[in-house]
């Protein structure tokens, strides 16, 4: 207590017990210029920030309720669940960590695969959930992955990914790095058929994701100022030795530079992909 | 302390020391100490022996970046004949972190691949310290392509710390340069042998080593991130290299009984750098058996198994 609060008569003095009648969660920052906003007006604008324009990381269930048409919904390998064969133990015990990210999350791990449509377009849909272990890549997202493009195989239908995450999952040692292989393999057999996969890396999409399904797509999107990226800027900055330029790794270097095709704002997604992929399905204007 | 020696081997260094010293003493004296001398070295023998029979995984870790290890091209010279380096992506640059080349293997025409470090400080400099850049795997890529054309079957060798994270790097696409290699790899149509030689440093290293058969080295290392890397993120201390190391299972025994590598190939008493020619031989006599058993059986069905290995990675349930 300050000297001002013990001036006042007891019953003015709040105790810091004002806040407390304010329902939790009603108002949220944004992460970038800190503007206060009324959290229901966040989601109805996609958790892009309305004053500037920041695109917010966002649940893996949550992007995908709102990129995917309502009706004919179907998901894919919500049953697998991730394994600890290996007994990894760092500071915490992996099985551990595992409980923890699900009862946060609610996911079972940090991929999730739906079949739907998107303006009609018929697809199946991928979303990295980031808050999963930072959305790393281990046997279930492998694996997920691989059932999610045979679907597509099957029934000739475009895949699309929204990426998020740091990179492989190091619990799973080298389970994890073998699951870049795995899921360019599978990559590979879209691209033979001639299905397209459309990639959408959004923030951040680092290490053994960037460096396998992430850059494959037949078409690259980003979301606007991502972090995308091999190795971290932090490492980077270790090995040379110097400080990185502004904007270094971020979706519009990345354009620059031509790794990826165009940068799409959130809101403009659906309306973009459709239009896209109705084109190299031969299909009429969506 | 011995450089020529690692710190958990001093205690052989040591031994090693007394019988050159004795070795010099005999020289220039009428006494007969050979029979002291043979006395030290079988018990110089057995304490090797006793050390490598029970190394922890950090210990190999430190054998796989051992100094004096055999690099990529000290065993072209010795495995192969006619060998003509290529260079050049095509595009950018030739990066020297990977060589390449056109050989033969026991008159058998091959394409053979590996990442190179450098022995000197010039030379590794030049090497990169056998991290690629984005050229280096651009430059793998082209070969890839030209190894089907030519029905060469394709010869990997691995050893890198991992893929160069540099400035440069990240603006020339040093995950697209990655992703694509995987993805030509997993259905190339050619009979392809990766063999980790030293260290195979995560996607730097499977972006030569996704193929029909994977071999390691007894000493030689294979792993998603360094065991340094790993700790400092998962235990927040760099310190921590050697639980990181045990944690992961980064060695060759261990991932064979994972399932993960096909082979392991036996090294001399001490490790590669102890007989380099015995452990060129002992590669040479593994990859003439794997590519045996490669082409006997047909291109088709040599591509769909690899499909399935790659596809069958991981473990879950359901």
């Amino acid at each position: 207590m300050n000297w001002f609060n013990k001036l006042l008569p007891s019953r003015i003095r709040t105790e810091g017990g004002a806040k407390k009648n304010v329902p939790e969660g009603l108002w949220t920052k944004c992460s970038a210029c800190s503007a206060v906003l009324y959290r229901a007006e966040m989601e109805r604008n996609y958790n892009v920030c309305p004053k500037c324009e920041h695109h917010m990381r966002i649940a893996a269930r949550f992007r995908l309720d709102r990129f995917l048409d309502e009706e004919a919904r179907e998901e894919i390998g919500a049953n697998l669940k991730p394994l600890d064969v290996l007994k990894f133990r760092d500071l915490k015990k992996y099985r551990d960590r595992i409980s923890q990210a699900q009862k946060n999350t609610g996911e079972t791990d940090a991929l999730v695969a739906i079949k739907g449509k998107v303006k009609g377009v018929p697809l199946v849909a991928l979303a990295f959930e980031f808050k999963f272990m930072g959305g790393s890549m281990g046997s279930v997202v492998g694996e997920r992955f691989v059932r999610a493009a045979n679907v597509c195989l099957e029934q000739n239908i475009p895949l699309l990914c929204f990426s998020s995450s740091g990179g492989a999952r190091m619990q799973e040692a080298l389970f994890s790095l073998m699951q870049m292989a795995k899921t360019s393999a599978v990559i590979a057999r879209l691209n033979r058929r001639g299905i397209p996969f459309i990639s959408v890396m959004t923030d951040p999409t680092m290490g053994g994701v960037s460096a396998s399904l992430a850059m494959l797509g037949d078409i690259n999107i980003a979301e606007p100022h991502a972090l995308i990226g091999f190795a971290g800027p932090r490492v980077i900055e270790q090995t040379v030795r110097e400080t990185l330029p502004e904007g270094f790794q971020r979706s519009e270097f990345l354009l620059e530079h031509g790794a990826i095709d165009m940068i799409v704002d959130r809101r403009d997604m659906r309306d973009k992909v459709a239009s896209l992929l109705s084109i190299l399905m031969h299909q009429s204007a969506a | 302390m011995n450089l020529n020696f690692l710190d958990f081997e001093q205690p052989i260094a040591e031994l090693e020391a007394k019988i050159e010293e004795l070795r010099y003493v005999g020289s220039d004296n009428e006494i007969n100490i050979s029979e002291e001398i043979s006395r030290l070295q079988s018990k110089s023998r057995e304490l090797t022996e006793s050390i490598f029979s029970s190394l922890q995984s950090a210990q190999i870790a430190q054998l796989a970046r051992h100094p004096q290890r055999p690099y990529f091209l000290d065993y072209v010279e010795r495995i192969f004949t006619d060998f003509d380096e290529l260079h050049g992506d095509r595009a950018f640059a030739d990066d020297a972190a990977i060589a390449a080349g056109l050989a033969r293997l026991e008159g058998k025409p091959v394409l053979v691949m590996g990442q190179q470090k450098g022995r000197d400080t010039r030379e590794k400099i030049r090497r990169n310290f056998g991290m690629p850049r984005p050229e280096g795997y651009r430059k793998a890529q082209r070969l890839f392509t030209m190894a089907e054309r030519f029905k060469l079957p394709l010869l990997t060798f691995i050893d890198t710390p991992g893929a160069y994270p540099g400035l440069g790097a990240e603006e020339r696409g040093q995950s697209e340069a990655i992703a694509r290699n995987l993805l030509i790899l997993s259905q190339l149509k050619t009979p392809i042998i990766s063999t980790v030689i030293g260290e195979g440093g995560s996607g730097g290293a499977l972006a030569i080593g996704v193929g029909d058969r994977l071999l390691m080295m007894q000493y030689s290392t294979y792993s998603v991130i360094s065991p340094e890397g790993c700790a400092s993120i998962l235990w927040k201390s760099a310190d921590k290299a050697a639980d990181a190391a045990e944690a992961m299972g980064l060695t060759a025994p261990r991932l064979k009984e994972l399932g993960l590598v096909d082979a392991i190939i036996n090294e001399p008493l001490g490790g590669a750098h102890r007989d380099i020619d015995m452990t060129a031989a002992n590669v040479k006599a593994a990859l003439l058996e794997s590519l045996e058993t490669l082409e006997s059986v047909g291109l088709d069905k040599l591509l769909d198994q690899r499909y399935e290995k790659l596809l069958s990675y991981g473990n879950y349930t359901e």
